[in-house]
C-alpha cells in the first residue's frame, strides 16, 4: 500500500509547514482581534527573530562539535530570540501604533507598512544582503518509519517543528482560556469600552498582545530558518501566507488562526503532490484559497457571522 | 445626607452637535434616582460622561465629594478619572444594550466584573452570592453568554457590574427590549440591590412608569436639558409627565 504511506508522508509534511504558518498567523489574528488592524510588520519581526536566534546560537555553540549541547544552545537561542522580539513588538507598538490609536483606521496600517520597510532595510544594511545559514542543532538525517515503499520518513527538524508549534499553541490556548490576563485579553478584543469599565487597562492588554504575537513569530522564524535561509526579506512571503491563514481561519479568532495555518500548510503540500500543481506555482495556492474564502465565506472558517441580540 | 453623585452643569458635544447643554443632577447616598426621556434626549451620553467615556466640554462631575471629570479649564489639563479607574472608585455601569462578552461564558463574564479583585476566595464568594440572587445564571454559568435570552443577559450584565461591589450602580435602559414581566423582575431586583446592599442607583430609562415607581427622585430630560425634576411619586402624577411619558 504505497499510496497510504505516501498520503501520510504528505500529511506530515503539510502539518509541519502548517504548524509554522499557524504560529505566525496567531500574531496577526491576536493584534487584529484587539486593535482591528493588520500588523504588516509582523513578517519582519519573524526575520529579526531568526537573525537574533542565529547569532545567539552561533555564539553559544562556538567551535564545539555537533552534540547534545547544540540542541540545548538552540533552545536557549530560541528563548532569547522570543524575549527580544517580544520587547521589540511592544516597542514598535509604543512608537508606531499607539500615537495613531485615535486616527483613521488606515493610518496604523500605513504605519505598519512603514515599520516593515524600516526593519527589512535596516537588517539588509546591518547584516548585509548575503543570506546566512542557521545550522541544524542535530543530525537531520531522516528517520524512516516502516520499510521500502511503505516507509514514511520524518526528519528530526519536522519533529522539532511539530513539537514546538504544538507546545506553543497549547500554552497560548491555556493562557487565553484560563488565566486572568488571558481572559482580560479576550474581553478587550470582544468589547474594549466595556472591558475598561471592569478596570481592565487596555494599554497593558495591547502591549501584552504584541509581546506574545512577536514572540511566537520569533519562534516561527527560527523554525523556518533551519530549512531555508536567514535574509532580510525572508519574512515577506511567509508573513503574507500566515496572514492568509489568519483570514481563512477567521481573523481575530485564535483557534481559527491555528486551523487556518494547518489547513494552508496541508493544502500547499497536497496541491503540489496530489493535484500536480507545479512547485513554482505553490505560492498561488495560498492566495487562491484567500480569494475563494473572501468570495464564499468572508468571515473565515471560524469567523462569527451572527446578528446581535437586541 | 451627603450627595454621592453631583453633576454640575455639564456640556458634552459630538463634533458640532451638542448632546448635553448644561445638565445638573444629584443623587444622595442610598437613593434610587432615575432619568427619563425620549430616545436621543442625551440620557446615555450622560452616563457615558460619568464613567469617562465621553469628555466634558464644560462643567464637572463629583463622586463622594471628589471631582472625577471636568471640562476644559483656563489653567492646564482638566482633571479626569479614566474609564479604567472608575471601577476602582466604586462606580459600575451596566451599559446600554447590556454589552455582555458574548463569546465568554457567564462565569467568565462575572470573573471579568471582578477583574480588580485580587482575592480569589472573595471572587468565589461574590459569584455564589450572584448565583443565589439570580438563580438562572447558576444554570447558565457554563454557557456562552450569546446563548442567553435578552432578560438573562440583562441579569448577567447587572451581576457582572455588582462583582466589583460598587457603591454607585449606573444602569442604562435596563428594560430595553424586554417583555413586561421580565422588566418587572429586573426592577424588583434593582430595588433589592438598593435596599439590602446599600448601593446607590442612578438609572436611565425610556420606560418612565417602571423607572419612576422604583425611584426616590426623578429627572426628565429633553434635547440635552433637564426640563423637570421632583420626587418620583410627584412626577408620576405630574400632568406634563403623564401626557408625554406615561401615555395618559
Amino acid at each position: 500500500m504505497g499510496s497510504v504511506s505516501e498520503f501520510f508522508q504528505h500529511f506530515l509534511n503539510g502539518l509541519t509547514l502548517g504548524g509554522i504558518y499557524a504560529l505566525i498567523a496567531l500574531g496577526y489574528t491576536m493584534v487584529y482581534g484587539i486593535l482591528k488592524f493588520i500588523n504588516f510588520a509582523h513578517g519582519d519581526i519573524l526575520m529579526v527573530g531568526a537573525y537574533i536566534g542565529l547569532f545567539v546560537f552561533d555564539f553559544l555553540r562556538g567551535s564545539t562539535p555537533l552534540g547534545p549541547w547544540w540542541f540545548f544552545a538552540f533552545l536557549l537561542a530560541m528563548i532569547c530570540s522570543m524575549v527580544a522580539c517580544g520587547l521589540l513588538g511592544m516597542f514598535i507598538e509604543k512608537i508606531a501604533y499607539k500615537p495613531l490609536r485615535k486616527a483613521t483606521r488606515l493610518a496604523p496600517l500605513l504605519s505598519a507598512i512603514g515599520v516593515s520597510f524600516v526593519l527589512s532595510n535596516t537588517a539588509a544594511w546591518v547584516f548585509g544582503t548575503q543570506s546566512r545559514k542557521l545550522e541544524y542543532p542535530f543530525d537531520n538525517t531522516p528517520i524512516v518509519i516502516g520499510s521500502g515503499l511503505n516507509g514514511v520518513s520524518v526528519t528530526p527538524h519536522q519533529i522539532l517543528v511539530l513539537c514546538a508549534s504544538a507546545v506553543m499553541m497549547i500554552v497560548l490556548k491555556l493562557f487565553v482560556d484560563k488565566t486572568r490576563m488571558g481572559k482580560a485579553m479576550r474581553a478587550t478584543s470582544l468589547d474594549q469600552d466595556t472591558s475598561k469599565l471592569m478596570g481592565i487597562k487596555s494599554d497593558h492588554v495591547i502591549s501584552l498582545t504584541f509581546a506574545i504575537g512577536s514572540a511566537l513569530a520569533a519562534c516561527g522564524g527560527m523554525l523556518i530558518a533551519l530549512d531555508f535561509k536567514v535574509y532580510a526579506t525572508m519574512g515577506t512571503m511567509v508573513g503574507l501566507k500566515a496572514f492568509v491563514a489568519a483570514v481563512v481561519g477567521g481573523i481575530g479568532n485564535i483557534s481559527g488562526a491555528m486551523l487556518g495555518g494547518l489547513l494552508l500548510g496541508l493544502l500547499e503540500t497536497f496541491g503540489v503532490a496530489v493535484l500536480g500543481i507545479p512547485q513554482g506555482y505553490k505560492d498561488a495556492i495560498a492566495f487562491g484559497v484567500l480569494i475563494l474564502i473572501l468570495l464564499f465565506k468572508p468571515d473565515g472558517l471560524l469567523g462569527k457571522n451572527e446578528k446581535e441580540k437586541v | 445626607m451627603s450627595s454621592m453623585l453631583a453633576i454640575n452643569d455639564i456640556h458634552v458635544s459630538y463634533g458640532n452637535i451638542k448632546a448635553l447643554k448644561g445638565v445638573s443632577i444629584e443623587a444622595q447616598q442610598g437613593q434610587i434616582v432615575c432619568l427619563i426621556g425620549a430616545n436621543g434626549a442625551g440620557k446615555s451620553t450622560l452616563l457615558r460622561a460619568i464613567v469617562g467615556l465621553e469628555p466634558l466640554v464644560m462643567g464637572s462631575i463629583e463622586f463622594n465629594g471628589e471631582k472625577i471629570a471636568e471640562g476644559r479649564t483656563e489653567h492646564g489639563k482638566p482633571h479626569v478619572v479614566l474609564t479604567e479607574q472608575i471601577c476602582a472608585r466604586g462606580i459600575s455601569l451596566v451599559p446600554e444594550g447590556r454589552r455582555v462578552f458574548a463569546d465568554m461564558t457567564v462565569e467568565e463574564n462575572l470573573d471579568m466584573g471582578a477583574f480588580l479583585v485580587r482575592d480569589k476566595a472573595l471572587i468565589i464568594k461574590r459569584k455564589s452570592e450572584m448565583y443565589d440572587f439570580f438563580p438562572i445564571l447558576w444554570q447558565r454559568r457554563k454557557q456562552k453568554t450569546r446563548s442567553l435570552s435578552g432578560g438573562e443577559q440583562q441579569m448577567m450584565a447587572i451581576a457582572r457590574a455588582l462583582m466589583s461591589d460598587p457603591r454607585l450602580l449606573l444602569l442604562d435602559e435596563p428594560g430595553l427590549g424586554l417583555a413586561p414581566l421580565v422588566v418587572q423582575d429586573i426592577f424588583s431586583k434593582i430595588s433589592i440591590i438598593n435596599k439590602e446592599n446599600k448601593v446607590t442607583v442612578f438609572l436611565v430609562e425610556q420606560n418612565a412608569r417602571m423607572a419612576l415607581k422604583a425611584s426616590d427622585n426623578g429627572y426628565v430630560m429633553e434635547n440635552g436639558l433637564i426640563v423637570l425634576s421632583d420626587r418620583a411619586d410627584a412626577l408620576l402624577v405630574n400632568e406634563q409627565v403623564k401626557s408625554a411619558y406615561l401615555g395618559q
